[in-house]
């Protein structure tokens, strides 16, 4: 007792781990994206353009379904279709798609759409040579836009993945601050999720992809 | 630092304070025991009374007595109140009191740092509770406060709620540091880590747990207010955050917390257990290391609370068996109070009917732990009274018995009478009838499909709803005799001997009854 001393160490090592805990917590951030990245799971895929490397063959006796779904977050009114639901594309084959965007509303809004790939074990065989999700949409009261997506299926697809699922959904950023890029934002961080809810998320892994569009609104 | 445990040493031994200076200015780690166990006391029944609102609404099938955003307030305030107000704060009050005397310290590590973070409380849950009357009301997205319920669509009063729990883990993590420096530097020589009383092991355990997550809270609701106000986007999708990262944040905090709120109590029930069968606690050692490992397993278990976000089944398979894994060291520690108890010389006193009611009633707990641990079960079960049922069964005849066990146990200590042990029966059978009818029929209906935090139901679910909400009202008006108790044994009532109790062992049935303000000035001597 009449040494303080150890209580000092103690207290001031607890005092640091404190601390690197709370850090910690924040680091967790990143570290979950790296990992889902990594690993591709909840669908997350990468946010940049994949950049072409030379030496694709098409494998012309492989056929793969590409299915896209377009959705909008709650409070998002613009009308967003893609031009086919589905397509059957060669592995390694560039693919052109064309999605349309529509303001319907008076104001001028801002728009984000955020990806997702399911099944999460083929998000990263889904590659998206350019895309507008890279970029935010930006449209005047009853404006519409078409927007592009350019993709590849990795002809290192599994075998046993013959449906991808590309979905979209819709987000309005019009209320939060202008910005160039979602990737700079302070908090974000690279990657996208996997859908706009978890119940949703759950939803788009457990049951049919049609199952989905009815539960999402369908369009 | 060095100034924090200097006055009391220059106090020397005369008695408290007079009036309410005492309280506000106490260093005593008796007094700041006493207050923490009020405070947790008035927390529970303030957390209770909103248990009652939502057994009324729910005794009938329909929406009679309040509006269902009234109800979702409740529902969380209860949650909050409940764990952070009454069941935290109690273990942390019976761990100032009791460590210093199991360990033969004169006071706590850090005396006036354990007035702070006792005073912390009441402004905070005073914070709290204030939101109630707040435009657009309390926090309403249950105690779990997932994102964006808790962010986008959360009410205005959202912000106080994220400076209350701030102030709640400051306290908390302010009380663990004291108890780790307590128990580490303060020891009377020859207490030796493996001769320590398993309450304070437990406790020991605990704080660490404490330390390592509570910053994580206070990590994720500092992530919910920039979301808020500062424009980030940590759980908003659209602007590249995730909800789901939230729910793996706040239960990388949340399933280590369940266990904070439990392994203090697996201390108390191993001092009670020993003392009324009269016979050493069988394993100690192995009640110490399976102690440690749960507290090291909570760790890497938390996504079995998030079975249905879309998981992998690589990571469903993980979940699903490090949680079953917990059951075994669990296991160990309910076959050693067995084992203490088998051909021992039991007496049924309060404290041990109290003790055995908690190696039953959590024990079914636990296999309900397990039923939900299977994950594609869970998919079934998630979100349904089943799981009311589960966390009632370890939390209320669990931890709450636990504390209650521990008061009965240790009044005499405290109050030098003795407890009216009649009306100790009383409350004890009450409890026991009530507990059970309020949260048994919660299995049924949650496998038949009710969901949780839903003010209306459907008709199939009528009549055990009716036996829930009875229940639940008989165990709340019990608790109102547990309160004449300790006031009537505060007041009076026969003399109690520094050992009240035949089989008890340990440093603190050495020191006089009542404890005297000051005890253990000079360090008792172990061997
Ligand atoms: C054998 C030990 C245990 C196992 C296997 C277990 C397993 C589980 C599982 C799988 C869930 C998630 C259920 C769902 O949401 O679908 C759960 C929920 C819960 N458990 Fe346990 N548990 C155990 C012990 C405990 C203990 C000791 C406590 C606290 C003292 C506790 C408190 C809770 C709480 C509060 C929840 C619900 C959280 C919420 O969603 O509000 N459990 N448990
Ligand atoms: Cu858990």
């Amino acid at each position: 007792m009449k040494d303080q001393n150890p209580h000092k160490t103690t207290v001031s090592k607890l005092v640091l781990a404190t601390l690197g805990m709370f850090l910690f917590g924040f680091l967790l951030v990143p570290l979950y994206d790296v990992f889902c990245d990594i690993t591709g799971l909840n669908g997350k895929v990468s946010n940049t353009a994949y950049v072409e490397k030379e030496g694709f063959t098409i494998d012309p006796n492989r056929k793969v379904t590409v299915q896209f779904l377009t959705n909008t977050n709650a409070n998002m009114n613009w009308l967003f279709e893609a031009e086919a639901r589905s397509i059957q594309v060669h592995p390694g084959e560039l693919t052109r798609v064309s999605f349309s965007v529509v303001n319907p509303s008076l104001k001028r809004m801002t728009a984000q759409a955020v990806p997702s790939v399911s099944p999460s074990e083929g998000a990263e065989y889904l590659l998206k040579t350019q895309c507008f999700c890279f970029e935010q949409q930006e449209l005047n009261p009853g404006a519409s836009q078409q927007m592009t997506l350019l993709f590849r299926v990795d002809p290192q697809l599994p075998d046993h993945i013959s449906t991808l699922t590309l979905a979209y959904t819709l987000f309005d950023i019009s209320s939060t601050r202008p910005v160039s890029s979602i990737a700079e934002r302070p908090g974000t961080y690279s990657g996208f999720p996997a859908a706009t809810d978890s119940l949703f998320t759950s939803q788009s892994l457990l049951i049919s992809h049609a199952q989905t569009l009815r539960l999402a609104g369908g369009y | 630092m060095n100034d924090m445990t200097q006055p009391e040493l220059m106090h020397g031994h005369h008695g408290p304070a007079r009036g309410i200076t005492r309280w506000i200015y106490t260093t005593n780690h008796k007094d700041i025991g006493t207050l923490y166990l009020w405070f947790s006391f008035a927390m529970f029944l303030i957390g209770g009374c909103m248990a009652l609102v939502i057994r009324s609404e729910l005794f009938q099938p329909g929406l009679q007595l309040v509006q269902p955003e009234f109800f979702n307030q409740m529902t969380t305030m209860h949650g909050l109140i409940m764990v952070f107000g009454a069941v935290m704060p109690a273990f942390v009050g019976l761990a100032n009191w009791m460590i210093p005397l199991m360990v033969g310290a004169p006071d706590m590590a850090l005396p006036r740092m354990n007035n702070l973070s006792f005073w912390i409380l009441p402004f905070a849950f005073a914070m709290l509770l204030s939101t109630l009357l707040m435009e657009g009301g309390g926090p309403n997205f249950g105690w779990t406060f997932y994102a964006p319920l808790s962010t986008t669509y959360a009410p205005p009063s959202v912000t106080f709620f994220i400076f209350s729990v701030h102030m709640m883990g400051i306290s908390s993590i302010m009380g663990a540091i004291n108890v780790i420096a307590t128990i580490l530097n303060m020891r009377a020589p020859g207490m030796t880590m493996m001769k320590m009383p398993l309450f304070v092991w437990t406790w020991l355990i605990t704080a660490f747990l404490l330390i390592a997550v509570m910053p994580v809270l206070a990590g994720v609701i500092t992530m919910m207010l920039m979301d808020i106000h500062f424009g980030t986007s940590f759980f908003d999708a659209g602007g590249g955050g995730d909800p789901v990262l939230f729910q793996h944040l706040f239960w990388f905090f949340g399933h280590p917390e369940v266990y904070i709120m439990i392994l203090p109590a697996f201390g108390i029930i191993s001092h009670i257990v020993p003392t009324f069968s009269r016979k050493r606690l069988f394993g100690y050692a192995s009640m110490v290391y399976a102690t440690a490992s749960i507290a090291l397993l909570s760790f890497v278990v938390w996504a079995h609370h998030m079975f249905t976000v879309g998981l992998p089944l690589a990571g469903e398979l993980f979940f699903m068996y490090s949680t079953m894994l917990i059951a075994v060291p669990t296991g160990v520690k309910v076959f050693n109070w067995i084992s203490t108890m088998f051909r021992g010389a039991i007496s049924f006193e309060t404290p041990m009917l109290f003790a055995i009611g908690f190696i039953v009633l959590f024990t079914i707990g636990g296999f309900s732990g397990l039923m939900l641990a299977i994950s594609p079960a869970d998919f079934q079960y998630h979100d349904t009274y089943f799981v009311v049922a589960h966390f009632h069964y370890v939390l209320v005849p669990g931890a709450v018995f636990s504390i209650i066990a521990g008061a009965y146990y240790w009044l005499p200590k405290w109050t030098g009478h003795m407890y009216d042990e009649r009306l100790g029966q009383w409350h004890f059978w009450l409890s026991m009838v009530g507990v059970n009818l309020t949260f048994f029929p919660m299995h049924f209906i949650g496998l038949a499909g009710m969901p949780r935090r839903i003010p209306d139901y459907a008709l199939q679910f009528a009549d055990f709803n009716m036996i829930a909400s009875i229940g639940g009202f008989l165990f709340g008006f019990s608790q109102l005799l547990f309160l004449y108790i300790v006031i009537k044994c505060v007041k009076g009532g026969q003399k109690a001997e520094d050992k009240p109790w035949e089989g008890a062992e340990g440093l603190e049935w050495q020191v006089a009854s009542p404890a005297p303000y000051h005890t253990f000035a000079q360090p008792p001597r172990i061997d």
